[in-house]
């Protein structure tokens, strides 16, 4: 059975990240991945997917970014998987591909991990297959009425691939805007269901807002140093698109001629039933943006910054009244796309290191020593999600297992 | 008297008690489980008493510290009795009641200092509805609308962010924007 310091599973931005870190500090390990590098990247998205960072915030550990000729561009899926594969191999990262991990055990102060490639034995492992591995969706999903075309979001590709009609986008975060605009663009009427959201506008003040969130130390801040970080991590994806200067907020949705509608509640006897709740939660997220712009604002005058002036987005326009309910049986309706979220999926994980909704428990990503996680939202600071997060925190969870290794070492040596 | 800057906001509300519960919770998630029960009683007429005094919690039976009456019934124009509230006014009771509980919780864990705060709530409702006149319109309002005027110190923004987060945490808001189960048998 093959033996190892560290086993890493999967070979995304975070794994290799992680790998390259280790490989720096002399640490054997072999990562482990069920397709190709890269593979979400490859496989997974539909067509016009374009990361939601500008170029330039492509870093990865040991120097290695984003080199093209245009820093202030957003990378198709296809160029991001490009680009990670080529960090895979200037790393020359142990990528053993095709390998997917089928359990992770205990096994005598270490681990084992069972593959459909054979069993590898580790005495650490790193988690890192992903954020959002497996769709979330509501239970009433099968209570749709027949002749609806339902579909999750790495089943969508384009709007032509839809049935022509109405099309129900359940959710506004990241997903649900992109694919509300260009489907409604391919002339099928969309309807978007939006709970809680995070607005945020694509420019501000002339730069991309995640420069200012970036340069400003936003994106930095550090999860013991915030209020409440379960909340943190919980919050929905922001409302970005990767195209220059382009903001698809609900106003936007909206101008282009998409019908805004309260969160999907319910699915009763064909009627899908939407929540009252739309102003307030369009409230909450105006007022976060304008908070989060108040924040900038601050720290570009104390920088020096404030050449082009503060700049305010008009408040969401709520319709009135607000429709509570769509009867699908009508016709109105021909395809839901459910853009309700993701998260990891950890089923192979057979360890106590859940809480009481399956939720990996971890103090920063660490699982428990010997047992890290990387690229969850808010693992370690506000930039974990993003590939530039996974520098900072592949390093300090790196440092961490190699002192939980040293400690084991020492140990079995005394 | 203690001089800390916590200390000196005080809307009455222990919020060390409220975060301290959720930790219990956290620990020990069936302590979560409430139930909350009422009892109805006709009189005559549309005039019902409802009295409450028990619920259910924390594992345990728990009481108020006494029992509450409340008569519901209709107005005149109604040819009724009028001798309470009717129901319909009882539910924008309890949502001006939850909302304005939750911004005096959350403008005390906020170190906001309140000194008024006044919600004026108005509910409209075609008659058509719940007359069977008309199937295209329901029994319940078509509106409710919910006006705060507040008197706190903090930015105009702040307080519409309170108003906002009480909302967010409002069970009468949720109840009232949501589909609810309901089901009424006869024993």
């Amino acid at each position: 059975m093959p033996n190892v310091s560290t086993v890493v599973i999967g070979a995304g931005h975070c794994g290799l990240a992680m790998s390259r870190c280790l490989t720096d500090r002399s640490i054997d390990h072999v990562v482990l991945e069920r397709g190709e590098v890269a593979q979400s990247w490859r496989t997974r998205w539909w067509d016009s997917l374009r990361l939601l960072t500008p170029n330039w915030m492509s870093r990865l550990p040991g120097g290695y970014a984003y080199q093209g000729d245009d820093p202030d561009g957003y990378l198709a899926a296809r160029e991001v998987a490009d680009l990670i594969a080529g960090y895979a191999s200037q790393c020359g990262a142990p990528v053993q591909v095709g390998t997917t991990v089928t359990a992770v055990q205990h096994d005598d102060g270490g681990y084992l991990i069972q593959t459909d490639q054979g069993t590898w034995r580790a005495r650490s492992v790193v988690l890192a297959s992903g954020a959002c591995s497996m769709q979330v969706l509501p239970p009433f999903v099968d209570q749709l009425p027949p002749g609806i075309t339902s579909l999750t979001p790495d089943q969508y590709r384009s709007p032509q691939a839809l049935p022509e009609g109405g099309v129900l986008v359940v959710g506004a975060s990241a997903t649900g805007i992109q694919i509300a605009d260009e489907v409604h663009r391919s002339g099928r009427p969309v309807t978007i269901a939006s709970g809680e959201h995070v607005r945020l506008p694509r420019t501000y003040r002339g730069r991309d807002i995640l420069w200012w969130m970036d340069t400003s130390g936003l994106l930095d801040e550090d999860y013991t140093e915030i209020d409440d970080v379960r909340r943190a991590r919980s919050l929905p994806s922001m409302q970005l698109v990767g195209s220059p200067g382009r903001t698809i907020d609900l106003n936007a949705l909206q101008a282009l001629g998409v019908r805004l509608i309260g969160r999907l509640a319910g699915i009763r006897d064909g009627i899908a039933q939407f929540s009252g709740s739309l102003p307030n939660v369009c409230a909450l997220a105006d007022l976060k943006m304008v908070r989060l712009l108040d924040a900038i604002d601050i720290w570009a005058a104390s920088a020096d910054l404030d050449e082009t002036p503060a700049e305010r987005f008009a408040p969401t326009l709520v319709p009135a009244p607000v429709p509570l309910s769509i009867d699908l049986r009508k016709g109105e309706i021909r395809t839901i796309i459910w853009a309700t979220g993701f998260q990891p999926d950890m089923s192979w994980l057979d360890l106590p290191v859940f809480d009481r909704k399956q939720r990996l428990i971890h103090d920063g990503g660490v699982v428990t020593p010997g047992l890290y996680v990387l690229g969850l939202p808010f693992l370690r600071r506000r930039k974990s999600s993003l590939i530039d997060g996974a520098a900072a925190d592949a390093a300090a969870l790196a440092a961490h297992l190699a002192g939980h290794l040293d400690g084991v070492t020492a140990r079995s040596s005394a | 008297m203690t001089t800390t800057a916590e200390s000196q906001v005080d809307n009455g509300v222990n919020v060390e008690a409220l975060l301290g519960a959720r930790e219990a919770i956290g620990e020990t998630p069936e302590l979560a489980q409430f139930q909350w029960r009422a009892t109805s009683t006709w009189v005559y007429g549309t005039h019902s008493q409802s009295e409450i005094e028990t619920f259910y919690g924390l594992n345990d039976e728990q009481k108020h510290h006494t029992s509450f009456s409340f008569d519901l019934d209709h107005p005149e124009q109604f040819a009724a009795t009028d001798k309470g509230i009717t129901p319909i006014e009882v539910v924008l009771v309890a949502l001006g009641g939850c909302l304005t509980g939750g911004i005096a919780a959350v403008a005390q864990q906020r170190q906001i200092q309140l000194r008024s705060v006044k919600a004026t709530i108005t509910g409209d409702m075609d008659m058509h509805g719940i007359l069977g006149m008309d199937s295209d319109v329901r029994n319940g309002y078509s509106d409710v609308k919910v006006k705060y005027e507040i008197d706190a110190d903090a930015t105009p923004e702040e307080i519409r962010a309170l108003v906002a987060q009480s909302q967010k945490r409002s069970a009468v808001y949720d109840i009232m924007t949501n589909p609810t189960n309901v089901t009424v048998d006869v024993v």
